[in-house]
């Protein structure tokens, strides 16, 4: 008997004109690009509530995002619905998206953060820095693999 | 640091873009001698588009702000339209830009109502912050968060059936845009119009009942008289894509009417001051002291003198009756302000989508190249401008960009000031009250204080207190 595959969202998400914190769309992009059956990805410069619509529609959804601290290449987390939200309405955090997801959905779908290392934030520009570069590269070796035959195996 | 001088920081460690702080310094007997908010606006971007192509620059404009995209790219297409002789814009080409912008107006004011000021008004600026956010509505009203989401999703797909997606939208082009609105995309918007447009009702009466029914608690909060700015069409009404720009004193009295935007330069300019990177813009005959003013959905309100969509104008009248039709300089106010223009922008959303202009052919005008143009637009915050030279390379060689958090700069400063000396009294504490106050009168105006980057890995506020002597005595972080 087979497995229902899971309904998997990407949303790789960040600002492409800030350098490294173009690390998130750049991986939905490399996804996108590959087009893997059955899962959806999506770019965001930030995450906004709207996107609790598109997650509860989903088993489960990974959000992309650069870090300015933590483990290099990358890290995998699984994330749990929680408030509150932000000071400004322009960010909102991905547990606050699931948290909405839930509340306003019934949703029950599983979050994960997939946190890129970046180094350099504080210029505008569109390239990534070469430390960056290789991360995304790792991530999307890592996401390709997990994500192969349209489901989610972290 | 002066002696004597206790210094409180509040300091909320966003994002680059957008990183502010609050500083408040008391006297000796621990009273409000001066708050400040310190906006660490980025400037550099201005220098990032210069020897760009002219004709990127309505795309490249979009990566200043992930939440109103659309007002910068149709702000840069504006003036853009001016270096290709293009202004005079086809019927086609501006019904679809006025399309995109009033999708953009519609969900940024669901998104702030329902994400920000709802929380603040129905569970009280003294709730517990665990529960004064959109979380807690979804907890408590569940059909209101399911509203919100639902309205900020209408207004990203009407973003996405103008610009050609719903970021980083390439819809406006210089003299016109690059695709029309196709009947299968008017299709699917109707099929969503109405419910959007109950919604939108819904939301003007609870912001309009819950200003009124809380109007004695409100009216002082962070409140002061100031002048106020925005474009207006020639005959004064509301226009949120183009006018001319009109500033009334606290009084109603004009101080600017019918000023062409070419021209903005000749009547507002920006003080620089030492202590803070976000400038402070000024009406020139009034210089900096005096002639400062807001913008946004209350300036909108104050300035225009009507509204030519049937249920906002009704709104407008309603709004103007709580200060006997004279100016209203309640900074609460902003929040029921700004439902009726939410409703305005469904009403408008309603019509185009009814005006058979936008399945159109005839999308771009080109006329007299020009060196120089100047875009303005009444963006979801505020006036929007847009300035830019370019070289006969067809290279931009000067960008000016006054943003409508920076029209606000001095407004929110004084909003700060306010609140901090209504709230502190005597004892050199950052109470939750205080901190509770200082971000429900910042948040009145919506200001773009975390724009640009969002790396994870930094809090969202810090707040920091510092003895007479300068020393850390303690920290709190929400």
């Amino acid at each position: 008997m087979h497995k229902v595959k899971d309904r998997v969202l990407v949303i790789g998400y960040g600002n492409p004109g800030r350098l490294d914190d173009g690390l998130g769309p750049a991986l939905a992009a490399a996804l996108e690009a590959e087009g893997i059956p059955g899962i959806t990805v999506e770019t965001r410069y930030q995450l906004s509530i709207e996107d609790a619509a598109a997650v509860a529609e989903h088993d489960c959804v990974i959000f992309a995002d650069a870090a300015r601290t933590g483990p290099e290449p990358f890290a995998l987390e699984r994330i749990a619905p929680a408030g509150p939200a932000s000071f400004s309405s322009h960010a909102v955090k991905p547990e606050a998206i699931l948290a909405l997801a839930e509340g306003s959905f019934g949703s029950t779908t599983k979050g994960y953060v997939l946190a890129v290392r970046g180094y350099s934030f504080d210029a505008f520009g569109e390239s990534l820095s070469e430390k960056a570069r290789k991360n995304l590269d790792s991530a999307i070796r890592f996401m390709r693999e997990k994500l192969q035959d349209g489901g989610w195996n972290p | 640091m002066t002696d004597g001088t206790r210094r409180i920081v509040i300091e909320p460690v966003t994002r680059i873009e957008g990183h502010g702080k609050v500083v408040i310094l008391l006297d000796e007997k621990n009273r409000v001698r001066q708050a400040r908010l310190h906006v660490v606006e980025f400037r550099g971007f201005e220098r990032f588009i210069q020897g760009r192509p002219y004709w990127e620059i309505p795309v490249i404009v979009q990566r200043l702000c992930g939440i109103c995209p659309v007002s910068h790219h149709l702000a840069s297409a504006k003036a853009m339209d001016r270096i290709v002789g293009g202004e005079k814009l086809t019927p086609t080409a501006e019904k679809v830009r006025r399309l995109m912008h009033y999708g953009q107006i519609f969900q940024s004011h669901a998104l702030h109502f329902f994400h920000l000021a709802s929380p603040d008004l129905l569970f009280g600026f003294d709730a517990d912050p665990a529960v004064r956010n959109v979380i807690g509505v979804a907890a408590k009203h569940p059909d209101l968060a399911v509203q919100a989401i639902m309205m900020r999703k209408y207004g990203q797909e009407i973003i996405g059936a103008t610009a050609g997606k719903k970021i980083h939208g390439t819809g406006a082009i210089p003299g016109g845009v690059n695709k029309n609105l196709s009947v299968a995309e008017r299709d699917a918007l109707l099929k969503d119009l109405d419910k959007n447009i109950e919604w939108s009702r819904g939301a003007l009466k609870i912001a309009k009942e819950l200003t009124l029914s809380n109007l004695e608690k409100l009216a002082p909060f962070g409140a002061f008289d100031s002048n106020h700015l925005s474009l207006v069409r020639e005959d004064g009404a509301l226009d949120l894509y183009d006018g001319k720009i009109r500033a009334i004193d606290s009084a109603g009295k004009k101080i600017l009417d019918q000023v062409d935007s070419q021209e903005y330069a000749e009547h507002i300019a920006e003080e620089v001051r030492s202590w803070s990177y976000m400038k402070f813009p000024f009406i020139k005959s009034l210089g900096p002291a005096a002639g400062w003013y807001r913008v946004g959905p209350l300036a909108r309100m104050n300035t225009c003198d009507s509204i030519d969509t049937p249920e906002a104008e009704a709104a407008r009248r309603e709004f103007k009756g709580v200060t006997s039709g004279k100016t209203n300089n309640i900074t609460m106010a902003y929040h029921w302000a700004r439902m009726v223009e939410l409703v305005h922008a469904i009403e408008k959303i309603r019509d185009l989508l009814n005006d058979r202009d936008l399945q159109g052919t005839d999308l771009v005008v080109k006329g007299p190249r020009r060196e120089e143009g100047v875009g303005l637009l009444e963006a979801p915050r505020g006036t929007l401008f847009h300035h830019y030279r370019v070289d006969r390379n067809d290279q931009v060689v000067m960008a000016n960009l006054i943003v409508s958090t920076t029209n606000n700069n001095e407004a929110m400063n004084r909003a700060v000031q306010k609140v901090a000396q209504d709230s502190i009294d005597g004892k050199p504490e950052i109470t939750e009250g205080l901190l509770n106050s200082i971000e429900v009168a910042i948040r009145a105006y919506d200001p773009c204080l975390s724009c640009a980057t969002h790396a994870l890995g930094q809090m969202a506020l810090i707040v920091e207190l510092y003895d007479s002597k300068n020393r850390l005595v303690a920290t709190r972080t929400r």
